[in-house]
């Protein structure tokens, strides 16, 4: 693994290189070099395998970051590459033809994260939601209590014991009161 | 069209497509009609449905639908603590939710940093190939249910009933068992568990026998199964194909031998594989592994340490923060390659959660695909092959 | 404890504060096939289409009134309770439970419990766990596509009062508000057993003439839609679809 991120950075710029596990590293790119380095991965590498595709919400440093995860089945190994989005002009190339599969994915991440990718393939259908009108729901300033609490109603008696206080009663009953 | 001519016609190029790569579809001229297949239907698997567009009775082009059964997992479990999410990561598999429980345990702990005790290892392998047959027992008695066979289903659920009251034995418990838990697994096995395995694996092994002589030797069966649903080994990498259905493609892929979790490298297997790659070569792959799965659970029993903690000491997990970090932990469950994204942020809940379903790839491009030129009755067989369960695709 | 059970669902919806309507961040457009329009005929003469006027009856649901004489009314419950023919709709985790009961084991079919593929045959909705929105809307079409007299229960806590999944943003918090409820199942989820208890006491519920709850919704017609209408936000189909 290591010798394949050397090797790796002397063709591409690579940054914030993280090896995880033995067979697991995650490295960051520039959205120029993805689809090189993917494309790379894919037919030299022999990273053929797209395990997942997927953001992750870094509201505060106002970012968004995507993770391409490859895998290796042959020799068992993972390499995930992290790519950053600024959060408010959330749009990226698509990946489809690359493998076909990244369609839905694509679909998944447009309709949860607002992020587009333009001329993935039906990625503006309804995937799992249907007729949804307020913000993407896995972005981190939607709030699922609060919008749960506004849309449905509560049955009025259910009991509801503080998890946190209930457990500390019954798992650390002489622990301090802020731990 | 005569008979032999029909039989030799290339259905592969109907419909036709225009320039643009899109299906030549003209809804309007009546030759052709929307049938929606589920969610509320017999033949479909789960709460999903498809689309499609038929043409006589052949399909042309299927949409499908998922969504029904979102609950926004990933989005749940941002707002709890590491050990609540605990309870709830079960209930996005249904069939199969131990998978659910390791991948969500075995990420926690290595980002951080915890060891677990050696028993707890096998303990978590037993509980996983028992979940394993179980699956494969309701997926057999779907796929003979698809054609027309009902009494499969009798036969396995009545084998699966059985293997639940070792479950409930073992975790207190049928479905959600809440057995593994970040750290190891709740309890030790019970006294005298390993005779009454035994015994139910027996039972399990002849239903088996009678499954066989009646489903897989049954011509009808074989008619309506051989030659249906031909994934190209080609197609394995392009389309995230993983588990049974990339081996019944000849592609010898499993997680428990390329990357060896919890014990499996201690275990004596092979992946099992099929050639044809059609519903039929996939059932009887999976039918092999669940007789693999029994041998693996004699082997489990037999060689597991006998004495030994099951319950690594877990910090106070009510203050419990975990260091920035991200990881990706993949099991091999029945239906293919089960992993779970975690991200952490040093704060005491997941920054993110994602999990991945061998049925996203399944159930959406890979059937999208294979349903084309399908005859309707089939299109229930079809998809009851690739072995997909909404709950996965949707969260 | 059943008549504690029903007090609180009668009593409830009064003290209840009424949800806000949340306002809408984008519009969502109606399907394609469902905007009216103007076909031309084979003959050539013009044909103006509203597919959700035309397509559909349009009248809403009746109040059933029991038969004239006690006894034959009695009658018909005995028939009725007998004969609890459930759709084959798996809403939720709970469906996972049904397969043992047609099975061997538990089998549900000895006590004149079977499970049909079309609503139309089916007198008895199971709403199997947790209802998101999308599924909500089929479950409503799929009640009311059923002939009376017909039933509906709620398996697990998440029909009760959202269970698990209480801040979830898809998920329902109580199924009885969009659908009239006879009976509740407890557990997460309820085991074979404790359904094969809930059928019994449903059929207790029927004999005494006090499983009313497709009148309920004849009656409460209004509240019942404004209801779905609330949470379902694309609603796209005629009120009263049978
Ligand atoms: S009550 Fe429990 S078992 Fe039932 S649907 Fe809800 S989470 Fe699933």
């Amino acid at each position: 693994m290591q010798t394949l991120i050397s090797q790796l950075q002397t063709r591409f710029q690579l940054s914030e290189f993280i090896l995880q596990r033995d067979n697991l590293a995650f490295v960051t790119v520039t959205r120029e070099q993805l689809r090189p380095l993917l494309l790379h991965l894919r037919d030299k590498e022999g990273f053929t395998h797209l395990v997942l595709l997927t953001a992750v919400d870094w509201i505060e440093d106002n970012i968004f970051q995507l993770t391409y995860l490859l895998g290796d089945r042959t020799a068992g190994c993972d390499i995930g590459v992290r790519l950053m989005l600024p959060r408010d002009v959330a749009s990226m190339d698509s990946i489809h033809d690359l493998w076909p599969t990244a369609a839905t994915y694509q679909r998944e991440l447009r309709e949860m994260f607002g992020i587009d990718f333009p001329e993935s393939p039906r990625v503006d259908e309804d995937f799992i939601l249907e007729g949804w009108t307020d913000l993407p729901p896995y972005r981190r300033d939607f709030d699922t209590l609060k919008y749960s609490q506004e849309s449905y109603v509560d049955r009025l008696g259910r009991e509801t014991k503080d998890p946190a206080a209930y457990m500390k009663l019954k798992l650390y009953p002489d622990e301090d009161n802020d731990g | 069209m005569a008979d032999a001519e029909f039989g030799k016609a290339d259905r592969s190029q109907y419909p036709h497509r225009r320039p643009d790569g899109s299906l030549d579809i003209d809804l309007t001229s009546g030759k052709y009609l929307k049938l929606w297949q589920g969610p509320n239907h017999p033949g479909i698997t789960g709460n999903m449905s498809v689309e499609l567009t038929v043409c006589g009775d052949e399909v042309v082009e299927g949409k499908t639908h998922v969504g029904y059964l979102h609950r926004g997992f990933e989005k749940l479990m941002e707002r709890r603590t590491f050990i609540q999410c605990f309870p709830i990561v079960c209930r996005i598999c249904v069939p199969e939710p131990d998978f659910n429980e390791y991948c969500y345990a075995a990420a926690v702990e290595e980002l951080a940093g915890l060891e677990i005790p050696e028993k707890a290892k096998w303990i978590r392998a037993l509980i996983l190939e028992m979940g394993r047959i179980n699956s494969y027992l309701m997926y057999l008695g779907g796929q003979a249910g698809a054609f027309g066979q009902g009494v499969i289903g009798q036969w396995t659920t009545y084998a699966r009933d059985l293997m639940l009251d070792r479950f409930e034995e073992l975790t207190g418990a049928r479905i959600y068992h809440m057995f593994i838990l970040p750290g190891g697994v709740r309890d030790d096995l019970p006294e005298g568990f390993d005779e009454r395995m035994e015994q139910t694996l027996q039972e399990v092994e002849r239903t088996l026998d009678d499954v066989y002589d009646t489903m897989f030797r049954n011509a009808v069966f074989k008619k309506r199964a051989v030659g249906l649903g031909y994934v190209d080994p080609a197609l394995v990498d392009e389309y995230g194909i993983t588990g049974p259905v990339a081996r019944g493609a000849g592609v010898a892929r499993d997680v428990r031998k390329d990357q060896p979790y919890l014990v499996y490298d201690q275990l004596d297997f092979e992946p099992v594989t099929g050639r044809e790659s059609d519903v039929y070569a996939r059932a009887d792959v999976r039918r092999r592994d669940l007789l693999m799965s029994v041998d693996l659970i004699r082997q489990i029993l037999s060689k597991m340490p006998h004495k030994g903690e099951v319950m690594a000491t877990l910090p106070n997990v009510l203050h419990w923060k975990i260091p920035r970090g991200e990881t990706y932990i993949r099991g091999e469950c029945s239906r293919g390659e089960y992993g779970y994204y975690l991200v952490t942020d040093g704060s005491g809940y997941p920054r993110r959660v994602n999990v991945r379903g061998p049925s996203y790839t399944h159930a959406m491009a890979l059937l999208e695909k294979l349903i084309v030129n399908v005859n309707i009755s089939d299109v229930a067989g079809l998809m009851v092959s690739l072995h997909t369960y909404p709950p996965e695709i949707e969260r | 404890m059943k008549d504690d059970f029903e007090k609180l669902l009668d009593q409830q919806p009064e003290k209840e504060p009424e949800p806000q309507e949340r306002p809408a961040l984008r519009d969502i457009p109606v399907r394609e096939e469902l905007v009216p329009r103007t076909v031309t005929a084979p003959d050539g003469q013009e044909i103006r289409i509203d597919p959700l006027q035309d397509y559909y009856c349009q009248a809403g649901p009746t109040v059933q009134t029991p038969a004239y004489t006690r006894i034959i009314e009695d009658l018909f419950n005995w028939a009725r309770a007998e004969s609890l023919w459930i759709l084959g709709f798996g809403t939720g985790c709970g469906a996972i439970e049904m397969r043992p009961l047609m099975t061997p084991r538990f089998d549900a079919y000895r006590y004149g419990i079977q499970w049909r593929p079309t609503p139309r045959q089916a007198n008895l909705l199971v709403i199997s766990g947790y209802l998101s929105v999308k599924t909500l809307k089929r479950a409503i079409r799929s009640y009311e596509q059923m002939q009376n007299p017909k039933y509906v229960v709620g398996l697990g806590s998440c029909t009760i009062n959202g269970g698990m999944y209480w801040d979830s943003y898809n998920t329902i918090k109580r199924l009885d508000d969009y659908l009239p409820v006879d009976l509740y199942i407890t557990g997460c989820m309820p085991r074979p057993e404790a359904l094969l208890q809930g059928f019994d006491d449903l059929k207790k519920l029927i004999r005494a003439g006090k499983a009313e709850g497709a009148n309920k919704y004849a009656e409460n017609f209004e509240r019942y839609k404004t209801n779905q209408k609330r949470v379902i936000k694309d609603w796209d189909m005629p009120d009263y679809s049978w």
